[in-house]
C-alpha cells in the first residue's frame, strides 16, 4: 500500500520524530507514506467565518494536488488532517464556495479525494488485530493515557473518525500494542492550542489539568497526534513546576514514537533527548529500553 | 453594572453583519449555558461564552466587544458539541474576531516576540495565532 502523505510545516521542524517514526512504523506495517512533491502550509486553522474564502486556498490546493497523486491523502498532523477534511467537506457540500476557490488557484478539484488520518489508516486499512500480531516488543504493564485533544474528533459530523463522546480508536490501538490505556476524564479537552502564543496562563492551565487528570488515573505517560497538543502538554512543564513545586509531569509521546518501541526500533531513535521529561525513565523501568 | 435596551439596536446591523460571517443566528440560543459549563476556557474570561451570545441578541455588541472571552477562545468546539439548539458559538467567536481584524484592530504583533520565544515556538503554534489575533493589514 502507498498512500499520498502531507506532512505540514511543523513536522518538518519541530516535530521531525513524529514524521520520521510514523515513516519508519508505515514501512514495518506494510505501507508507504509517499510525500506530496509539492505541497503548501495548510493554514493551520480552519477558517471558521464563514465568508473567509481566502483561507480555503491553500489546503484547497494540497487537496487538489494530492488527488493527482492518488485517492486518498494521509496526515499525521492532527491540526493539517482538522483543517484539510473540513476544507473537503465545503468542496463536496457547497458548490458556490468550492468554485470561488477553485477558480482562485486554477486548478480543479470536486472534492473525491478522501482525507485519512494515519491513525484510520491503522485501524481501518491495516487493522489492530493484523498489528497486534506484528508487535515485538509487547508495552506490557505500560499505562498509556490518550490525548485526543479537540481536533481528532471536532466537529463530529465532518470529522467522522470516530464517536466524539466515547472515543476508542487510541485506546484500540494501545490495546494492540500491549499496553493499558488509561480512561481519564480530560482526554478529548483542549490542551489551549495557539492560545499560547496570545494567553499563556489559560493554555498552561488547561494543559496541567489534563496531566493532572491523567495521573490521578494512574498514567506513566501521555499519547497525542498533534504536535501543538505535545508543545503544550510537555514544553509547559517547566512553568508548571515553578508556579507548583508539588507538580509532578508526565512524558508526552507521539503514538509513532510508541508505536516504534513495540514495533521493535531501538528508543533511541525516538530521538527521545529532544522532549523535555524524558520518556526512557518509564520505558527503562518497563524493560522496554 | 446598568443595562440600557434601545429597540434600535437589536437586530441593528453590526449584529446582522456577525450573524453574516458566522453563519449563525444568536436568536436561536435560549440561554441554558451548557457552552459555558462546557467550555475550558472561562477562568481566564471575564464574560461567560453564553453571556455573549446574550448580549449579542439583546443589541449590545459594545460589551462584547470589551470582553476578553472571544480572544481567549480555542475554537475548541466544546460548546457547539454540548447545544441543544446546534448553534456554533465558535463561530461567532471567530466573527466577533475577525471583524476586529478586519479593522486593523490587531490583538498581538508577532513580529514583536522576542526572537527567542520565536525559535521555541513550533509553526503551527504561530502561524495558528497569526490567523486568530493578527490582521493581514
Amino acid at each position: 500500500m502507498t498512500f499520498a502523505y502531507f506532512p505540514g510545516c511543523t513536522l518538518y521542524t519541530k516535530a521531525r520524530s513524529f514524521d520520521a517514526s510514523g515513516r519508519r512504523a508505515g514501512e514495518k506495517l506494510g505501507f508507504r507514506l509517499e510525500e506530496m512533491p509539492y505541497w503548501t502550509c495548510c493554514g493551520a486553522t480552519f477558517p471558521l467565518a464563514e465568508d473567509y474564502d481566502m483561507a480555503l486556498a491553500s489546503p484547497t490546493r494540497v487537496l487538489a494536488r494530492a488527488r493527482k497523486q492518488g485517492k486518498e491523502l494521509v496526515t499525521l498532523c492532527a491540526v493539517c488532517h482538522n483543517v484539510l477534511k473540513r476544507t473537503n467537506h465545503v468542496m463536496r457540500t457547497n458548490p458556490d464556495r468550492r468554485a470561488k476557490v477553485t477558480d482562485f488557484i486554477e486548478e480543479p478539484y470536486g472534492g473525491d479525494l478522501e482525507v485519512l488520518h494515519y491513525l484510520e489508516v491503522l485501524r481501518d486499512r491495516v487493522g489492530f488485530e493484523a498489528l497486534s500480531g506484528r508487535v515485538e516488543k509487547p508495552l506490557q504493564g505500560l499505562r498509556v493515557a490518550p490525548f485526543y485533544g479537540c481536533l481528532l474528533l471536532r466537529p463530529a459530523a465532518e470529522m467522522q473518525m470516530d464517536d466524539p463522546d466515547n472515543p476508542s480508536i487510541f485506546e484500540e490501538f494501545l490495546r494492540a500494542l500491549g499496553a493499558e490505556p488509561v480512561d481519564y476524564p480530560m482526554k478529548s479537552e483542549c490542551c489551549g492550542a495557539f492560545q499560547v502564543v496570545h494567553s499563556d496562563a489559560m493554555a498552561t492551565r488547561c494543559s496541567r489539568e489534563i496531566i493532572a487528570s491523567a495521573r490521578a488515573r494512574g498514567a506513566e505517560m501521555l499519547v497525542t497526534a498533534c504536535p501543538l497538543c505535545q508543545f503544550n502538554l510537555e514544553d509547559r512543564q517547566g512553568e508548571m513546576r515553578k508556579s507548583d513545586p508539588m507538580f509532578q509531569g508526565l512524558p508526552v509521546l507521539y503514538f509513532t514514537q510508541l508505536l516504534g518501541v513495540a514495533l521493535g526500533e531501538p528508543v533511541d531513535s525516538m530521538d527521545a533527548s529532544r522532549h523535555h521529561t524524558d520518556p526512557r525513565p518509564v520505558l527503562r523501568a518497563h524493560g522496554l529500553a | 453594572m446598568r443595562t440600557r435596551l434601545e429597540a434600535h439596536k437589536i437586530r441593528d446591523e453590526h449584529i446582522r453583519k456577525i450573524e453574516e460571517v458566522s453563519a449563525q443566528s444568536v436568536y436561536r440560543c435560549y440561554q441554558c449555558g451548557k457552552c459555558s459549563a462546557a467550555c475550558p476556557a472561562t477562568p481566564e474570561m471575564d464574560m461567560l461564552p453564553n453571556q455573549v451570545i446574550r448580549y449579542l441578541q439583546l443589541g449590545l455588541e459594545e460589551r462584547v466587544l470589551d470582553a476578553n472571552t472571544p480572544w481567549i477562545c480555542a475554537s475548541c468546539l466544546q460548546c457547539r458539541a454540548v447545544c441543544p439548539k446546534g448553534v456554533d458559538l465558535a463561530r461567532i467567536m471567530e466573527a466577533v474576531r475577525m471583524l476586529q481584524l478586519r479593522k486593523g484592530r490587531n490583538r498581538i504583533e508577532i513580529r514583536r516576540f522576542p526572537a527567542e520565544y520565536l525559535q521555541r515556538a513550533p509553526q503551527i503554534a504561530l502561524i495558528s495565532a497569526y490567523r486568530k489575533f493578527q490582521s493581514l493589514s
